[in-house]
C-alpha cells in the first residue's frame, strides 16, 4: 500500500481511513507494507502492518533505467508535461503548510504538523551517490504538504517502485494521486495489480479551477490502475463522468469509522448546561462551505437567541468569516475554536448538541460518523458520500441555507428529534464498519489478482 | 352461501408542504396545493376515474348481482370537490345503482379515537352527515381509519348507531377462529363484526403485481377457485383493500383491471356465491360468536398494530402536541377548526416513521426527504397553529369584554372546557368499564344521544356560524350522564 498519510502523520482524512482501513484488513489476514514518504524514527510502528519511509530506499541504476522510459513523466500518459517543477500552494491536497502555520497563528512549524511542517524550507533535492561501486542513489523525502509537492510526489514514486521491488506482495494499493506514480511505477516494475483508491479528486479539492497537473496524474493513475475503489457514489460519479473511465471498473467502498475504546465522558459543565451548541468541525475552506454554517446560523440565531455555535479548524477563510461575524453582530453567539487535536475534538464533540457539515463538495467525510460516537446527532450536507450511507441523519443541500437553519432550529427545539436520531443512528452505526469496508476490499483483492 | 364482501378504502390525505421555522407566525399556508393536485389529477386519471368505470360497467353487467362497498374519507371529498369533482360524480353515479354501500369512516381520516373522544364523535357524525348528503343514504357501517379497532371502539360505534363495524381478522386475535364468519364484538353485542380475509386481500392488494410470488400472474378464474374452495368454510369473505390498488399501486399494465373485469364472472359461476355488502351482510348472517378485542389492532403491517403511526417517540411526541390542544379549539373559529381536522390525518404521523424507511407504500409516497424532516414540518405547522389560535382566544376574549352581542362566545367556552373533562372522565370509566363486560347501560342510552346530536348537526350543515348552539347541544348528553352517574 502507498499512502501519503498514517498516524500521526496525518493533516486530514487521509490518514484516519487509511488507519482505519488497514487495521480491519490487517485483522481478516491481510498482510500490509504500508509505504509513507517518510517515517520519524522516533515514533513507534503500529503492530498491525509493516510501514515503511520510502525516503532513503537506495535505486541501482538498471531499476532507475527500468523506470525511465514510456508510462510515466511527459512522454505517454500525463497531459502538459509534467515536469519536475515547483508548484503553488492552491494545487495542495489540503492547505499548504505555510498557511496551515499561518492560520494557527504561527506555532513552531516542526511540531504543529508533524512532517507536514517541514517543506517550507527549500527542498534540499539532492541525489546523493552511495557507494561508488554498487551505483545507486536516493532522494531524501519531507512527506506532507510543501510548495514544492509535485517534486517530492515524483521522488517519491521512484523510491517507493525501488521499494517495491524489493518486497514480496500480491496487489499494490495507492491512496490519492501523491501515490499514483508510484503505484504506475511499481506496476511496471513488478507487473502486480493495482488498485488506485480515490479518497478526494481535484474537483472536489479545488471546485471547477483545478489544477491540470494534478488532475493528469490523477487521470492517468485511474487509467493505469486495475480497479479504481471510490469511497462513495457521489465520488464514483465524478471519476466516471469527468475523468472519463470506464464505469465497469470503478467500485465503491464506503468510508468507516473506528470505534476508540474507552471513551471519555465529558460532562457539560452547569453554567452552559441550558444553552444549545451547534457545531462545525473542519478546515474553514471552500469546500467544507463554512459560510453557508454562519448564515444558517444567522438566520437560526434570529429564532433561537440563546443558541451557540462553534466553528472549529482553521483554513483560508477563517479571517474573512472572523470579520463577517463581527459585521453580522453575532460574535457573542458565534465563537472560533481554533484548531483542536485529540482531545480537545473529542471533548467539543461531547458538548455538541448538533453536529453540522455544510460541504460544498465531501468525498466521503468521516467526521460525522466520529461525531454520531458521541451521540450527536449531525447534519449533513447531500452534497457529501457519507449521507449514502447515513439514512438517519438530518440532510440539506448546502446552499439552501434556511432549510438548514429550519432543520438546526428543531433540532435544538425538539429534544425528541434528537433523541430519535440518535438512538437511530446507533443502530445503524453498527453495520459502518471497516470491517466491512475491508470486506470489499478482500473481494476486490482476490478478483484483479485472479485477473493477472 | 358464502359471499364476498369488497370494501375499498378511498382516501388522499392533504399533505403539508415544507413548513419551515421561518414560515412559523408569517404565513400559514401548511398544505402543498401544487403537490395535492396534481397528485389527486393522477390518482384520478390512474385509478379512480379508470376503476369507478368498471366497477359502474360490473354492476350493470350482472344487474346488481355485483355489489361492492367504499369507505370515502372526508379529506377524500374535500380533495375530490376541490380538483377532480368529476370523481365525485363517478362516486355518485355509482350511489345511484343501489349496489354500492358508502362505509362512514373519522372525515379526516383519523385516530381521534385514540386521543379524543370528542373529537372522535364530532367527525363521525360530520362524516356520516356529509355522506348522506352526497349520496342520499344514511351509512350504517362503520370502518374506522386503516380498520383501526378494539372492543371501546365497536361500543362507540354502537353508540353511534351503526349497525355493522369492519376490523381487520388479526390472527392473534382470532386465534383458532376463522375471519370468514359474522361476529359480535364483545363489548356491542347488536353490532355486526365483520373480519377482513387477510390472506385474500393481501393476494389482490399486496402480491397482485409481485412476479416472485408463486401464484404470480394471478387470474380471476384462480382467484375465484380458491374462494370456491372455502365453500364449506365460510359465510362471508371480506376482500378490504386500498382502492388505490387499481392502476396505482399495480399498474394498468400488470392486468388489474382485466382480473377485476372478469372476477364477478368466475366467482359467479358457482352458483352458491354471491356478492354483498356489510349492510346487507349484517342483516341477513347470524353471528358465530363473539370476538373480545382489548388492545387496539389495525389492517397495517405484520403486527396489525398500531405502529406505523405510533411506532417512535416522534410520532407520539406530535401526537400529543396535537391533541393536548383539543379542548381549546372547541369554540374556536372554522378555518382553525378545519386545520385542525387536517393535521389529525393518520398520514402525517405515517411520514414520520422510522420503521419502513426504505420501503413504504409506492403509492403512497411520503412528500419528505425522511421520517425527521417530516416530523420537523409538522411541529412547526402545529406551533404556527398554536400562535393562530393563542390569537383567535385572546380575540374573543377581547370580544366578551367589550360586551359583543357574542356573550355566548365565552359561556360556550367555558362549557366546551367542562364538558370536554367530563367527556375525558367518562371516556375513561366507560373505558374500563367496557374491558370487563359489555356495556348494556351504554347501548341504551344511544339512541337519544343520536337524536339529540342529530338535529344539531344538520343545523351546523345548514348554517356555518351555529358554532355555540351545536356545542350547547352537543355538551347535554355528556353533562347529564355525569350527573346521572353521580347521582
Amino acid at each position: 500500500m502507498f499512502g501519503w498519510e498514517f498516524p500521526p502523520h496525518i493533516s486530514g482524512g487521509l490518514g484516519t481511513a487509511c488507519f482505519g482501513m488497514t487495521q480491519a484488513l490487517a485483522r481478516k489476514g491481510a498482510e500490509i507494507i504500508f509505504v509513507l514518504p517518510r517515517i520519524d524514527s522516533d515514533v513507534e510502528q503500529e503492530g498491525f502492518l509493516r510501514l515503511r519511509p520510502a525516503s532513503g530506499t537506495p535505486i541501482t541504476e538498471d531499476l532507475a533505467r527500468r523506470m525511465e522510459p514510456t508510462q510515466y513523466e511527459h512522454k505517454v500518459v500525463w497531459p502538459g508535461g509534467v515536469r519536475c517543477m515547483p508548484v503553488d500552494s492552491p494545487l495542495m491536497p489540503y492547505l499548504t503548510p505555510h498557511e496551515y502555520v499561518r492560520a494557527l497563528g504561527r506555532h513552531d512549524v516542526h511540531e504543529s504538523a508533524g512532517p507536514a511542517g517541514l517543506s517550507v524550507p527549500p527542498a534540499p533535492a539532492a541525489s546523493k551517490m552511495r557507494g561508488p561501486r554498487r551505483k545507486t542513489f536516493t532522494y531524501t523525502l519531507h512527506g506532507g504538504y510543501g510548495p514544492d509537492l509535485m517534486r517530492e510526489v515524483l521522488r517519491y514514486g521512484r523510491l517507493a517502485a525501488a521499494l517495491a521491488a524489493r518486497e514480496n506482495f500480491d496487489v499494490i494499493h495507492a491512496h490519492d494521486w501523491m501515490t499514483y506514480p508510484a503505484g504506475m511505477l511499481a506496476k511496471n516494475i513488478t507487473g502486480k495489480p493495482l488498485v488506485v483508491h480515490i479518497h478526494a479528486t481535484e474537483y472536489d479539492r479545488s471546485g471547477d479551477s483545478i489544477n491540470e497537473q494534478v488532475a493528469g496524474v490523477e487521470r492517468a493513475g485511474m487509467l493505469a490502475a486495475d480497479v479504481v475503489v471510490a469511497v462513495s457514489r457521489l465520488t464514483r460519479k465524478t471519476v466516471i463522468e469527468r475523468y472519463g473511465i470506464p464505469p465497469e471498473k470503478v467500485l465503491v467502498v464506503h468510508n468507516a469509522v473506528a470505534r476508540h475504546e474507552a471513551r471519555r465522558r465529558y460532562p457539560v459543565p452547569p453554567r452552559i448546561r441550558h444553552e444549545k451548541r451547534v457545531l462545525f468541525l473542519g478546515r474553514v475552506t471552500f469546500q467544507k462551505g463554512p459560510e453557508y454554517f454562519m448564515e444558517a446560523a444567522r438566520l437560526v440565531l434570529q429564532k433561537i437567541p440563546e443558541a451557540r455555535f462553534f466553528m472549529a479548524g482553521s483554513g483560508d477563510m477563517l479571517p474573512r468569516l472572523i470579520r463577517r461575524a463581527g459585521q453580522l453582530r453575532m460574535g457573542s453567539r458565534f465563537h472560533f475554536a481554533g484548531f483542536l487535536r485529540g482531545e480537545e475534538v473529542d471533548r467539543m464533540f461531547a458538548l455538541s448538541d448538533l453536529y453540522v457539515m455544510p460541504s460544498v463538495s465531501e468525498p466521503f467525510g468521516i467526521t460525522p460518523l466520529e461525531a454520531m460516537l458521541y451521540d450527536v446527532p449531525v447534519l449533513l450536507s447531500r452534497q457529501s458520500g457519507v449521507s449514502e450511507v447515513l439514512e438517519h441523519a438530518l440532510k440539506a443541500d448546502f446552499w439552501d441555507t434556511r432549510d438548514m437553519a429550519d432543520k438546526i432550529c428543531a433540532v435544538l427545539r425538539y429534544p425528541c428529534l434528537a433523541a430519535e436520531l440518535v438512538k437511530n443512528c446507533h443502530e445503524e452505526m453498527k453495520s459502518i464498519r471497516w470491517e466491512n469496508a475491508a470486506d470489499q476490499l478482500l473481494v476486490i483483492y482476490r478478483n484483479v489478482q485472479g485477473g493477472h | 352461501m358464502p359471499a364476498l364482501c369488497f370494501c375499498y378504502e378511498v382516501h388522499e390525505p392533504y399533505q403539508l408542504r415544507r413548513y419551515t421555522v421561518f414560515d412559523m407566525g408569517q404565513n400559514s399556508i401548511y398544505e402543498d396545493d401544487d403537490h395535492n393536485c396534481e397528485a389527486l389529477l393522477r390518482a384520478a386519471r390512474l385509478c379512480y376515474l379508470p376503476a369507478n368505470e368498471l366497477m359502474l360497467r360490473l354492476i350493470r353487467r350482472y344487474d346488481g348481482a355485483f355489489r361492492l362497498s367504499f369507505s370515502i374519507s372526508g379529506v377524500a371529498l374535500d380533495l375530490f370537490e376541490q380538483y377532480t369533482p368529476e370523481v365525485l360524480e363517478s362516486f355518485t353515479a355509482l350511489a345511484r345503482t343501489g349496489c354500492v354501500e358508502f362505509v362512514a369512516e373519522t372525515a379526516p381520516h383519523s385516530l381521534a379515537f385514540l386521543y379524543s373522544r370528542q373529537d372522535f364523535d364530532r367527525q363521525v357524525r360530520e362524516q356520516s352527515a356529509r355522506l348522506e348528503h352526497l349520496f342520499g343514504v344514511k351509512p350504517v357501517t362503520f370502518k374506522n381509519t386503516e380498520c383501526v379497532y378494539n372492543n371501546d371502539l365497536a361500543a362507540a360505534v354502537a353508540g353511534h348507531g351503526f349497525r355493522a363495524v369492519l376490523a381487520e381478522g388479526a390472527d392473534h386475535v382470532l386465534g383458532w377462529r376463522s375471519a370468514n364468519y359474522l361476529y359480535r364484538p364483545a363489548s356491542a353485542p347488536g353490532l355486526a363484526l365483520l373480519l377482513r380475509n387477510a390472506g385474500l386481500s393481501g393476494d389482490v392488494g399486496l402480491r397482485f403485481s409481485d412476479h416472485s410470488w408463486p401464484a404470480w400472474p394471478l387470474r380471476a378464474e384462480t382467484f375465484a377457485a380458491w374462494c370456491h374452495g372455502l365453500e364449506g368454510s365460510a359465510d362471508i369473505l371480506n376482500i378490504f383493500n386500498d382502492y388505490h390498488v387499481f392502476g396505482l399501486r399495480h399498474d394498468k399494465k400488470s392486468g388489474i383491471f382485466d382480473f377485476m373485469e372478469a372476477l364477478p364472472g368466475a366467482l359467479l359461476a358457482h352458483e352458491e356465491f354471491s356478492f354483498t355488502t356489510p349492510a346487507l351482510a349484517a342483516e341477513n348472517l347470524r353471528p358465530v360468536g363473539e370476538v373480545d378485542v382489548l388492545q387496539f389492532m389495525s389492517w397495517e403491517d405484520e403486527g396489525r398494530d398500531l405502529t406505523a403511526w405510533l411506532g417512535n417517540d416522534m410520532q407520539k411526541d406530535a401526537i400529543h402536541a396535537l391533541y393536548a390542544m383539543g379542548p381549546r379549539t372547541a369554540a374556536c373559529n372554522s378555518a382553525l377548526r378545519r386545520d385542525f381536522d387536517r393535521l389529525q390525518t393518520a398520514d402525517h404521523f405515517r411520514h414520520m416513521s422510522t420503521k419502513w424507511f426504505s420501503n413504504e407504500a409506492p403509492d403512497r409516497p411520503s412528500p419528505f426527504a425522511s421520517p425527521y424532516d417530516a416530523y420537523i414540518t409538522y411541529m412547526n405547522v402545529l406551533a404556527d397553529f398554536e400562535l393562530r389560535l393563542k390569537a383567535d382566544e385572546s380575540a374573543r376574549a377581547t370580544a366578551a369584554a367589550a360586551g359583543k352581542p357574542a356573550d355566548a362566545a365565552p359561556v360556550a367556552k367555558a362549557r366546551g372546557r367542562v364538558g370536554a373533562d367530563a367527556a375525558l372522565n367518562n371516556n375513561t370509566k366507560s373505558a374500563v368499564k367496557n374491558a370487563g363486560s359489555p356495556a348494556p347501560r351504554r347501548g341504551g342510552k344511544s339512541p337519544a344521544e343520536i337524536q339529540d346530536a342529530n338535529p344539531a348537526d344538520t343545523r351546523a350543515a345548514g348554517s356555518k356560524k351555529t358554532g355555540t348552539t351545536r356545542a350547547n347541544q352537543e355538551k347535554k348528553p355528556a353533562t347529564l350522564r355525569k350527573s346521572r352517574k353521580n347521582a
